[in-house]
């Protein structure tokens, strides 16, 4: 699954922590490329940001071996702070200085050279868009604004490496999209980039992507890659009666879930169907199913999303769960 | 220690606090109040004390003595009784604070040198006590020619006996404004630095800290030297009203106060800090601040004497800041001691500092865990 050639900016092996009798993080392998947006995608409490604490060397992990740009995380972990740049899930500036004394703090704190300190925030404050509002104190700044300023402060020193955790969680779609675009700029510049997610449509965006549920690492890989798993899984179906038609889906053989979205309903499948039978056999075993039962339909076989991976990849782990208990 | 990321922490404590109203307010308005409240209430108390007043002799020399002693202002006469008995019972129903009693024997007393007179005092008010102090010091002469040999050169003994109900030990007005530089320091400043980290913590700010390269030795310093001068800023506020309002004198070297002053300081500062890695929200460390505070009221000797105490509170009495400092500060100002001199307490006070700060930099630490 490693792309050849690309360096490794994480790697992180067994990675577990528990909290008591709750195992938050559960043996997890990691492998995240240099230079790429890698995403975290998960339902909250899956882990995502007890990982990222872990790997930044805030949380001592309760087994497991990690290595963060060439570091050994915990032992290494004061070396490695210069290095990185750490995005809160809640906005932890301080809300009673300004955009621009923040600013000053973290290039004092981060190291950033004396000399330099000076142009550098004038080029984020530019770039940030925050001409107007230097002088502004931060806690009386909107959601997207706090964003930008928290973006702004964690890449000061030019970390090699940028844990952002749940970044978006409080923003409107339009600051979302500019925040992204930043996120690339980022990239493009030569920055390893985690940005942990519940949203699909970030996901989406991510180069490559790691799903977790309860701790457990269920999948990985480029967006294209996991939905290319499930090819001939994903249905539509439109139907006259969505909420009854759905019930008679879902007692179907084989059939993972179901869900409506607008009037029709979308069927994933646990298995894709047999060979020679192709898709349009599951197509018509759903549509006799439901005229069978004196319900329209027209079911079509549609191209996998991030969502229908996420289901298959959750449910799976699921069953097993329920089984070993 | 990186002196720019210290530097940094102070700036920026400096200017939150610059913007915290309600904080600044309490620097400059505690010790203002405080000093106002404490040191009037002393005042107002010396003026018109209710008094009993028993004259037995009824002659004309005791008579003039009663007049003398009312004549101070110091008390006023509420009610007159035939025996001391009668006054000792008014005083128990707190109808009077101060009984004055003459003896029928005045005028032998007096030509004999024995006390003349004795003034019965409400030791359970200490300010009362002092109140009694001065009335002793009415000078018998005006009230009629002395008949004594005229060989005054060695002082004379205290005609008017004090007798002190129920506290027999007195403390001088004066100590209450040295101490309460003490008192307001330990209850500002433990406050501070209890609260400053947990805020942090609370507000998110400490998990973005963390992940950078600041050390815990740089952030806790960095915490507690902007407070060491709004610690000076009140100190001064309070000897200058001390000074201004209560002509509390400073014997001492100016320098040696504040010398001593800033060991205090840094102690209760160290003290908040040790609080604050350990408190989980800044109510809890509130909580503990005052389960500090209150010994250090009672035990430390503003209150009550140290001497009277018993062994086990004197133990933990030298354990807290305020004790020792009280001691280095009445020295210094009162009876003009050098710190230098006080060697002892110094010493205590940087010990405790080294200690206090030592365990809250190593008890925090850089981890979430």
């Amino acid at each position: 699954m490693k792309e050849e050639g690309a360096a490794v900016a994480i790697r992180a092996s067994g990675l577990t922590r528990r909290f008591g009798d709750l195992v938050a993080v559960d043996r997890v392998d990691l492998e995240v490329p240099s230079r790429k947006v890698y995403g975290f995608l998960g339902p909250n409490g899956s882990g995502k940001s007890t990982t990222i604490r872990m790997l930044c060397g805030l949380l001592t992990p309760s087994a497991g071996e990690i290595e963060v740009l060439g570091l050994r995380v915990p032992a290494e972990a004061e070396a490695l702070r210069s290095h990185i740049g750490y995005m809160t899930q809640k906005f932890s500036l301080f809300e009673d200085l300004t955009v621009r004394e923040n600013l000053e703090f973290l290039a004092a704190i981060q190291g950033v050279p004396r000399k330099r300190t000076r142009a550098r925030i004038d080029d984020l404050i530019e770039q940030y868009h925050f001409g107007d509002l230097q002088k502004q104190l931060a806690g009386t700044m909107s959601g997207g604004q706090k964003q930008r300023l928290a973006l702004a402060c964690a890449v000061i020193h030019e970390p090699e490496l940028l844990f952002l955790d749940e970044p978006t969680s409080a923003v409107d779609p339009e600051s979302r999209r500019d925040f992204w675009e930043k996120l690339f700029e980022l990239a493009d510049a030569g920055t390893t980039l985690l940005v942990s997610t519940h949203l699909m449509d970030e996901a989406e965006r991510c180069h490559r992507l790691a799903i977790l549920d309860h701790g457990v690492l269920v999948a990985d890989g480029t967006p294209r890659e996991l939905t290319a798993r499930l090819s001939g899984r994903t249905f539509i179906v439109e139907a006259a009666e969505p909420r009854r038609a759905q019930k008679l889906i879902v007692d179907l053989p084989g059939v993972l879930s179901v869900a409506q979205v607008g009037t029709s309903l979308r069927v994933l499948m646990a298995e894709p169907a047999a060979d020679g039978e192709g898709a349009e056999h599951t197509c018509r075993v759903i549509d006799d199913a439901l005229t069978g039962a004196g319900q329209q339909a027209a079911t079509v076989a549609v191209q996998a999303n991030l969502e229908d991976v996420f289901v298959a990849v959750t449910r799976r782990d699921a069953d097993q769960r329920q089984q070993a208990a | 220690m990186n002196w720019r990321r210290l530097w940094a922490i102070v700036i920026k404590e400096l200017r939150q606090l610059s913007r915290d109203r309600i904080t600044l307010a309490m620097v400059v308005g505690i010790p203002v109040i405080q000093l106002v409240l404490f040191g009037y209430a002393i005042n107002l108390n010396l003026r018109g004390l209710d008094a009993g007043i028993v004259d037995q002799a009824n002659s004309a020399g005791s008579r003039a003595l009663v007049m003398d002693m009312l004549a101070t202002d110091v008390v006023a006469p509420v009610a007159h009784a035939d025996t001391p008995q009668q006054l000792m019972a008014m005083i128990r129903r707190g109808q009077i604070s101060i009984g004055i009693v003459v003896p029928a024997d005045f005028e032998r007393r007096r030509i004999d040198g024995r006390p003349v007179a004795q003034v019965l005092v409400d030791g359970s008010d200490s300010t009362v006590q002092v109140a009694a102090a001065q009335l002793a010091q009415t000078p018998l002469d005006s009230a009629a020619p002395d008949t004594r040999a005229p060989a005054t050169s060695t002082p004379m003994p205290p005609r008017i006996s004090v007798v002190g109900f129920y506290n027999p030990q007195r403390q001088s007005a004066i100590n209450i404004v040295p101490g309460l530089i003490g008192v307001i320091l330990t209850m500002t400043m433990v406050l501070f630095t209890a609260i400053a980290i947990v805020r942090e913590r609370e507000r998110g700010n400490m998990e973005l800290l963390i992940a950078t390269p600041l050390t815990s030795a740089e952030l806790m310093v960095g915490k507690v030297l902007p407070y060491v001068a709004i610690g000076l800023v009140q100190t001064t506020v309070i000897l200058a009203l001390g000074i201004w309002l209560f002509k509390v004198p400073i014997r001492g070297s100016l320098l040696d106060v504040y010398l001593a002053t800033g060991l205090l300081i840094l102690a209760n500062l160290s003290l908040g800090l040790l609080i604050s890695s350990r408190a989980q929200s800044q109510f809890q460390a509130m909580q503990i601040t005052f389960f500090v505070f209150l010994p250090s009221i009672l035990l430390s000797g503003f209150m009550f004497p140290f001497a009277g105490m018993p062994k086990v509170a004197q133990w933990i009495a030298e354990v807290l800041p305020l004790t020792h400092f009280l001691r280095l500060i009445r020295g210094v100002m009162l009876r003009g001691a050098s710190l230098w001199e006080l060697w002892p307490d110094g010493l205590a006070l940087l010990a405790f500092i080294v200690l206090m700060m030592t365990a809250a930099i190593l008890r925090f630490r850089k981890r979430l865990d």
